[in-house]
């Protein structure tokens, strides 16, 4: 089973705009993918699909086994809750709101206790290398410390899926390459992570590239050789 | 395939945590909306507290004095001449078998008081001189603040008792030093000073000489002006029915009967109407309030449209962001409620202080004026609420 399925799916906005005209994508347990694009090519409404924020106008949409269309707007919520963890270029970190509940906030809505969530934000912050900024805000941190308490507040409910939309955008190539590898080394453990991007150089370091134009799949290409996680477990999920 | 999946369930606890939340990076603008709730519920506490507080004055005066005191004035003939009480008024009404006590004053109109023989004639001070006789205090209430009232057989010389007013104006502040004033041509020495009488006020203004001394030195002719009566507690209106037709059985519509506590009520009730004027003034403070909060909601839905979003990716339902901006639009309420509250507790007590009142701020209305302030909140956060609800993720993420 795929934690991503997308079949013959359209979405249309209102004012008659065909963002995206007729996908197909399967995206397998533990694989790396770059969906890679211009802009306007389609890429941010494909993620906005994947990420269950936005429902297509037609086609089928499988997120973890679930279909969207059948889904309820709390069931969505839900289903984003359990599932999904979001990484967006602008951080969306809340100012004067220290690191730790940050992160901690990437629980709240999984009905997971105080205590606990606080805990489990300690761990994340750790694995991203953070664990000594629990008290800061976000003001005081660079802006790759930024990114990287927005990735421990994406992992920190440990969903199959990552969604990164831009993840090193805002940042210099430094602070971009600690978000990647930290990003690949999430990939190694066991999460699927889906980098939404329009660097090509970037996009050429995942084992997987999807480039997007004008709402097709034009060229989905694979590292040879590279085998998902999923595969490499025998497909436990 | 797997069961639908289901969103996740916020403690009570994090739901107040997130409805603050939005509050404490805003503290300024919070603190001005949630002022503009203080000052209506502020206006309302302290308008019912300082009228419940002076209500709580006249009960405790009413205590002090009871409200079984009626007065029996002459009144005017049915060819509108003055009439006079006659003299066996006072013996006839202590016949009646529910009166408790009697007695009376006299008002003398033509003689005048003052503090020495040097004020000239028209200077009276509004003093009103007075035989009182024996039995006075008991009956009406009278307590001297210093010396005592008259008592045989003082009562028969030049010596004179001073209403509260009276001896503010005169000038006397004590009895000690024997002072004396000047009364129609002869001078009286003081023996003593009253209290305050809320319940005769006209009295207050009153300098009391003994019937006898009235008599032999002022000129009096012994008709008593005012006869005041105590009856027992259950028996006031039928005593009032009975006293015309005790005192002048041929002409009880000469007779005017009144009860002071009357009076002292009907004053209440017309303080309490521009009371209840102020009371609709603190109504629209708390309207204007409740509109500033919807206003400060509304800016901080708009301003917040990433955090919304990015609560809804994180798995937020419509419901909890619906809860999350209502409970924040309820604790700015109850924010200025609390202020405004103590405002108002603040307000009477320094009031009531000022006056001498005991400070009441009646139960109903503070539990009342928190359950308003809620209730503006709920009323003030339901349309920005619904508006962030109504957001999709996707909008809201877009929109910075």
């Amino acid at each position: 089973m795929n934690v991503v399925e997308l079949t013959d799916v359209t979405k249309t906005y209102p004012g008659g705009v065909r963002a995206v005209r007729g996908v197909s994508l399967d995206i397998g347990y533990g694989e790396a993918v770059a969906v890679v694009g211009r802009s306007g090519s389609g890429k941010s409404s494909l993620l906005n699909l994947i990420g269950t924020l936005d429902r297509p106008s037609s086609g089928q949409v499988r997120i973890g086994g679930h279909d969207v269309a059948a889904l309820s707007d709390r069931q969505l919520s839900g289903l984003r809750a359990a599932t999904i963890g979001f990484v967006f270029q602008q951080f969306h970190l809340t100012p004067g709101v220290a690191v730790r509940a940050a992160v901690a906030d990437g629980l709240l809505y999984s009905s997971v206790a105080a205590r606990e969530r606080l805990r489990r934000a300690d761990t994340a912050l750790e694995r991203v290398g953070l664990g000594h900024r629990l008290h800061h805000r976000p003001h005081e941190l660079s802006g790759g410390e930024r990114q990287r308490v927005a990735i421990a507040r994406a992992l920190i409910g440990d969903p199959p899926l990552l969604l990164a939309d831009e993840p090193t955008g805002n940042l210099d190539s430094a602070s971009g390459e600690t978000v990647l590898g930290l990003l690949t080394e999430l990939n190694a453990a066991g999460t699927t992570v889906v980098v939404i991007t329009h660097d090509r150089e970037l996009a050429a370091r995942l084992p997987r590239r999807v480039e997007v134009a004008d709402g097709l799949i034009v060229r989905d290409e694979r590292e040879p050789g590279v085998v998902p996680f999923a595969a490499r477990i025998g497909a436990a999920r | 395939m797997s069961a639908p999946p289901r969103p996740g369930r916020l403690s009570p606890g994090d739901v107040l945590r997130v409805g603050a939340a939005g509050l404490r990076s805003r503290r300024l603008r919070v603190f001005l909306s949630a002022l503009g709730i203080a000052i209506g519920i502020a206006a309302m506490i302290a308008v019912v507290g300082i009228s419940s507080s002076s209500q709580a004055e006249l009960d405790r005066q009413l205590d002090d004095l009871g409200t079984n005191l009626l007065t029996v004035e002459p009144g005017r003939s049915s060819d509108d001449k003055p009439t006079q009480l006659p003299d066996e008024a006072l013996g006839m009404i202590a016949r009646i078998a529910s009166v408790e006590a009697v007695s009376a004053v006299a008002r003398l109109p033509d003689v005048h008081a003052y503090r020495n023989e040097h004020v000239h004639p028209a200077q009276t001070g509004s003093l009103t001189v007075y035989a009182g006789r024996l039995d006075l205090p008991e009956t009406v209430g009278l307590s001297p603040v210093s010396g005592r009232w008259l008592s045989l057989p003082t009562a028969d010389f030049p010596t004179a008792v001073l209403g509260w007013t009276a001896a503010q104006r005169l000038g006397i502040d004590g009895t000690a030093a024997q002072p004396q004033i000047v009364v129609g041509s002869h001078r009286f020495t003081v023996v003593g000073v009253l209290r305050p009488v809320p319940l005769a006020e006209d009295l207050d203004r009153a300098v009391f000489v003994g019937w006898s001394a009235a008599a032999a030195y002022l000129g009096f002719d012994g008709h008593a002006t005012t006869v005041y009566t105590r009856t027992a507690e259950d028996a006031v209106v039928e005593v009032r029915m009975a006293l015309p037709r005790t005192v002048k059985p041929g002409a009880p519509n000469e007779v005017l009967v009144s009860r002071p506590s009357d009076a002292l009520a009907a004053k209440m009730i017309t303080e309490n109407a521009f009371g209840g004027l102020l009371l609709g003034l603190g109504a629209v403070a708390l309207l204007v309030g409740g509109i500033g909060v919807t206003n400060t909601m509304v800016i901080s839905v708009l301003e917040r449209r990433s955090e919304i979003g990015l609560r809804r990716a994180l798995g937020a339902t419509r419901g909890q962001i619906l809860l999350q901006f209502l409970v924040e639009s309820l604790l700015l309420s109850a924010l200025g409620g609390l202020g405004g509250l103590l405002i108002g507790v603040v307000v009477t007590g320094g009031y009531a202080a000022t006056q001498d009142w005991p400070a009441v701020v009646p139960l109903w209305a503070t539990v009342g004026g928190f359950t308003a302030t809620l209730l503006i909140g709920a009323v003030a956060g339901l349309y920005p609420a619904v508006r962030a609800a109504r957001l999709t993720p996707t909008e809201a993420l877009a929109g910075i």
